[in-house]
C-alpha cells in the first residue's frame, strides 16, 4: 500500500509548537509512506491540490493528513481523496492541532508528540478498506418542538416551502414568550400585532399539523428516519365540537384557586381556561388539580352551560407516533424567576432584593403584562400591591446573569435592550414620573438598538446609574434602594415606588431531559450545543436535528427567527433529495464464525440485530446466526466489543484498525 | 529508570461525541496539559474491548484513560452504561492478575467540558507518575520473548 502523507502548519497554530518539516521528514521514513509533503493550509484550495496531485504523481493507494481535528475537516479532505480517485475511507487524519500544537507549549515534545501521532494515522490507515456510503430514504416531513416565535417560524418556513410540519407544544396555546411580550424593542412594536397573524396561519395551514398541550416522549431511528412518540394531554374538552365560546370560563366557579400563568401570576385564572384571549387554538383545559369536579365529583357548571357537550371529563391522554425525517427543537427559554418566596427560589443568593416580601418587586416579564394592553391593569402603570401610579421605578439590570457567585457567568443579552424599553414604555404612560437603572454596562449591539437606549437616556430622561444593588427593603410604604454609583464613586439611596429586576434567561427546566431523548449534547447551563459556534450554529451532532432560538443561548426575537429560518432551510436542504447518505460505518457478521449466541442483540441500543436461520440445501436449518440491519445500525460498536468470537466487526472501527493503532503507541 | 526523569505514557480510548470534542475545546480554549498522553478515537465507550487495554498496557502504557459521554447522555443512547459495567468487573478481573486496577482511569467527560478533560488528563498524569512505570509486562516479555 502506498501511503501519503500531508502535515499542515494551519498557519501558525500547528507550527507554532510542531515542527512540521521535521514531522513530514520522520514521517516519510515509516514503512508504506511514499511521499510525506507539509504546507502552509492543506485545507485551502492550493493545499488540496497538493494533496490531488500527490496521489496522482505517486499513484497512492491511502492519504493521512496531519492538520486540526477530524471534526474539523475529516468531510473536506475525504473529498478530496474521492475528487483524486482514492476511496474517502482509505484516509486518516491525525489531530496535530486541537490535541497537540494548542495544548502543549515545548516544541520539542510537541513534535515528538506529533510523530507519533501521524504514526498512529498511517499504521490505522492500512487496515481501512474501501467503503461506500450506505443511501437511505428520506421520510419528508419535519417535526417542530415548541410553539413560540422561533417554532412558528420554522414551521411556517417548511409548511411554505410544500412539506409537512408536525408541530408540538407543550401549553395549551402555541405564541411563546413572545406572546407576554407588551412592545418589543427597538422598534415598540406591539408584539401581540406581530404575532397574532402569525399564529392563526400556523393553525389555519394545510400543511402544519398542530399538537397543543402535547409532550415529545420518544424519539427512535436516525437522519431522514425518526419515529417520534408525542403524548397528547387529555385537556378534558373535545376539540372537535369546542367552538371556543367561553361560557365554560365565564360561569366555571373556581375563579382564585390557581394563578394566571401567562400573567405571570398577577392575576388568577378559572379551572377551566384558555391561557390568554388570543390563544391558537381557541379551546380550554380543565387544570384537573383544581376542578371542583376532580375533587369530589360534583359542580359539572361548564358541562351544564356548554350547548356543545364538548367537556368531557373522561378523556385520557393520547399517544401519536409520527414518521419524521428532521426534527427542529425551538424550546425556548424561562425566566430566572425568583419564585413567591425568596427560600423556595430556584437560585438562593438575591434574598436582599426582596423578591417574593415585597409585591411591588417584579420581575421583566410581570412588568412586561403591567405594561401590556392585554394585561391585568389593561396596560397602565400600576404597582401590584395597592394599584397607584409608581411615581419612582427602579430597574435593575443583571440579576442573575454576568453574576458567577450567585447565578450565572453567562450574559443574558436581551436585559439591556427590554430595560431600555421598559424604562421608555413607563416615561411615555408616566409623563411626570422618574426612571432609574442600575447597569454593570450596556450592551445594546445590534441594528438601531444602541440608538435606541441613547433614545431612553436623552429623549426621555431615564436616568442611568452605574453600578450594583446592594439591598432593597421597605420604608413608609417606600422600596429603599440601596446602590452605588461607580462613576460618581459614591452610595445611592433611592425611594422608589416600585422595582423591576431583569432577571438572566436560563435553560427550560426539561431542557436535559429533552436533549437525552433526542441525544443531543448541552452545556453547564442547560442551553443545548450546536456542532460549531460559527460554522453550524444551527446543526447537533445527531444528524437529522436543528436547533432554533434561545434553547441554544440567550437570544433576542430578530436573532431566534434567523435561527428559524436556518433551522428550516437545513430541514429542506435535507428533504431535497429523496436518499441521503449514510457513513458506511455500521456492524457487519461474519456468518461462517457466528455461533448465534446473541450477546450483541441484548446490548444493541437500536433492534439492528436481527435473527437469521441458515440452511443447507434441503432447507434444513443449520444453524441460527446474528444479523445486522444496517438501516437501523448506528454504529456504537458495542456488540463488537461483547461479542465473544469476535464474529461481529464495526466497520471502519474494526478490531484490526484499533490493534494496528495501540501496537503504533510503543 | 530514574525516578526523577520518568514520564509516564497514557492512553486513552475516548468516545467521539464527548470526550473526544472535550479534547477538542481544550484545544480551541488554548488550555494546557503535559503531552504524555495519546488518544484513539473510538465511537463509544460501548466499542472498548478490555482486550485494548490489555493490549494497551502490552504496548508500554503506564496507564489507560477511558471516558465518554455522562450517564444518559450517550450519542448511541446506552453504550456507556455497558462501558461502566464492564469496567467494573475488569477491575476486578485486573487485580485478579497481579495487575495495579488503580493504573486504569475510568470519566465522563463531554463536549463542553474542556477544562475537565484537563483537569482529568493532569490528574490521571501525576497519579501514574507518582506510581511510577509499568514493568510487568515488559518483565514478561522478556522471559518469553513474546514481542516481535
Amino acid at each position: 500500500m502506498k501511503i501519503g502523507v500531508f502535515i499542515c502548519y494551519c498557519g501558525e497554530n500547528i507550527g507554532r509548537t510542531v515542527d512540521c518539516a521535521a514531522v513530514a521528514e520522520a514521517a516519510g521514513r515509516f514503512p508504506g509512506v511514499v511521499c510525506s509533503i507539509d504546507y502552509k493550509y492543506m485545507c485551502s484550495d492550493p493545499g488540496q491540490n497538493l494533496i490531488k496531485n500527490a496521489i496522482k504523481e505517486h499513484k497512492l493507494d491511502a492519504v493521512v493528513v496531519g492538520s486540526c481535528s477530524p471534526h474539523m475537516h475529516e468531510k473536506t479532505f475525504r473529498k478530496a481523496c474521492a475528487d483524486a480517485g482514492v476511496n474517502p475511507y482509505l484516509f486518516d487524519m491525525a489531530n496535530l492541532r486541537e490535541h497537540c500544537s494548542w495544548v502543549h507549549e515545548d516544541i520539542v515534545e510537541g513534535t515528538k508528540k506529533a510523530i507519533d501521532l501521524v504514526r498512529i494515522s498511517v499504521e490505522r490507515v492500512k487496515k481501512n478498506a474501501p467503503l461506500s456510503p450506505i443511501l437511505v430514504p428520506v421520510t419528508k416531513k419535519a417535526l417542530v418542538i415548541g410553539g413560540g416565535i422561533s417554532g412558528i417560524q420554522a414551521s411556517l418556513d417548511i409548511a411554505n416551502a410544500g412539506f409537512d410540519v408536525v408541530l408540538v407544544e407543550k401549553e395549551p396555546s402555541i405564541g411563546g414568550h413572545m406572546s407576554q411580550l407588551s412592545e418589543t424593542f427597538p422598534t415598540l412594536d406591539c408584539s401581540q400585532c406581530i404575532l397574532t397573524p402569525r399564529m392563526v396561519e400556523v393553525y389555519q395551514h394545510p400543511k402544519i399539523k398542530l399538537l397543543t398541550y402535547s409532550e415529545v416522549e420518544n424519539v427512535e431511528g436516525f437522519i431522514g428516519n425518526f419515529k417520534v412518540t408525542i403524548r397528547k394531554k387529555a385537556r378534558s374538552i373535545d376539540e372537535s365540537k369546542c367552538t371556543g365560546c367561553g361560557l365554560c370560563m365565564q360561569k366555571c366557579p373556581i375563579k382564585k384557586k390557581a394563578f394566571n400563568e401567562f400573567e405571570e401570576g398577577l392575576a388568577y385564572r378559572s379551572a377551566v381556561y384558555v391561557p390568554f384571549p388570543q390563544a391558537v387554538p381557541n379551546i380550554p383545559v380543565i387544570d384537573r388539580s383544581i376542578c371542583t369536579y376532580y375533587q369530589t365529583g360534583k359542580c359539572q357548571m361548564c358541562v351544564k352551560v356548554c350547548g356543545r357537550e364538548a367537556i368531557k371529563f373522561d378523556q385520557e391522554d393520547t399517544i401519536i407516533t409520527e414518521d419524521i425525517g428532521a426534527i427542529v427543537v425551538a424550546t425556548g427559554y424561562k425566566l430566572y424567576t425568583i419564585d413567591k418566596k425568596p427560600e423556595s427560589s430556584e437560585i438562593k443568593g438575591y434574598g436582599e432584593y426582596g423578591y417574593g416580601k415585597y409585591k411591588d418587586v417584579v420581575d421583566g416579564l410581570q412588568f412586561e403584562r403591567i405594561a401590556s394592553a392585554s394585561g391585568p391593569t389593561s396596560g397602565e402603570i400600576l404597582r401590584p400591591s395597592d394599584s397607584k401610579v409608581p411615581k419612582k421605578i427602579v430597574f435593575v439590570q443583571c440579576v442573575g446573569s454576568r453574576d458567577e457567585s450567585k447565578g450565572f457567568s453567562y450574559c443574558s443579552k436581551i436585559c439591556c435592550m427590554y430595560t431600555a424599553k421598559h424604562a421608555m414604555l413607563y416615561k411615555h404612560k408616566v409623563h411626570d414620573g422618574e426612571a432609574y437603572v442600575f447597569y454593570m454596562d450596556i450592551r445594546s449591539g445590534g441594528k438601531g438598538y444602541d440608538e435606541f437606549v441613547r433614545r431612553a437616556i436623552e429623549e426621555d430622561g431615564v436616568k442611568y446609574i452605574r453600578g450594583r444593588v446592594s439591598r432593597i427593603y421597605e420604608e413608609n410604604g417606600k422600596y429603599i434602594v440601596k446602590g452605588e454609583d461607580t462613576l460618581a464613586g459614591m452610595p445611592v439611596t433611592i425611594d422608589a415606588d416600585m422595582v423591576v429586576l431583569a432577571t438572566a434567561m436560563i435553560a427550560q427546566p426539561e431542557a436535559v431531559k429533552l436533549a437525552q431523548t433526542i441525544g443531543m449534547s448541552y452545556d453547564k447551563y442547560g442551553f443545548y450545543n450546536e456542532v460549531h459556534p460559527k460554522l453550524r450554529p444551527v446543526e447537533v451532532s445527531t444528524a437529522g436535528v436543528f436547533l432554533a432560538g434561545a434553547c441554544q443561548a440567550p437570544k433576542d426575537i430578530p436573532e431566534s427567527v434567523a435561527m428559524a429560518s436556518a433551522a428550516a432551510s437545513k430541514s429542506l436542504v435535507l428533504f431535497g433529495a429523496d436518499y441521503l447518505e449514510r457513513e458506511p460505518t455500521v456492524a457487519k457478521v461474519n456468518e461462517t464464525i457466528c455461533a448465534g449466541c446473541f450477546y450483541c442483540q441484548k446490548v444493541c441500543p437500536y433492534n439492528a440485530i436481527e435473527r437469521k436461520e441458515i440452511k443447507d440445501r434441503q432447507g434444513n436449518i443449520v444453524k441460527i446466526i446474528a444479523y445486522v440491519n444496517s438501516g437501523l445500525c448506528q454504529g456504537c460498536g458495542t456488540c463488537n466489543a461483547v461479542c465473544p468470537s469476535k464474529s461481529v466487526e464495526l466497520i471502519g472501527f474494526n478490531d484490526e484498525q484499533i490493534y494496528a493503532q495501540i501496537n503504533a503507541l510503543g | 529508570m530514574e525516578e526523577k526523569t520518568f514520564e509516564p505514557k497514557i492512553t486513552a480510548f475516548v468516545c467521539n461525541w464527548c470526550t473526544y470534542t472535550g479534547a477538542d475545546l481544550a484545544g480551541t480554549s488554548r488550555l494546557k496539559y503535559k503531552p504524555n498522553i495519546k488518544m484513539i478515537r473510538v465511537p463509544c465507550t460501548g466499542r472498548i474491548d478490555p482486550v485494548f487495554i490489555i493490549k494497551a498496557f502490552e504496548k508500554g502504557a503506564d496507564g489507560v484513560l477511558i471516558s465518554g459521554c455522562h450517564p444518559g447522555d450517550c450519542h448511541y443512547n446506552t453504550g456507556n452504561f455497558h462501558a461502566r459495567r464492564r469496567w467494573v468487573l475488569f477491575t476486578e478481573l485486573l487485580n485478579y492478575m497481579g495487575i495495579d486496577s488503580s493504573r486504569l482511569f475510568f470519566s465522563w467527560v463531554s463536549a463542553s467540558e474542556g477544562k475537565k478533560f484537563v483537569d482529568v488528563v493532569s490528574n490521571v498524569i501525576e497519579t501514574v507518575k507518582a506510581k511510577g512505570p509499568f514493568q510487568q509486562y515488559q518483565k514478561i516479555n522478556k522471559e518469553f520473548v513474546l514481542d516481535e
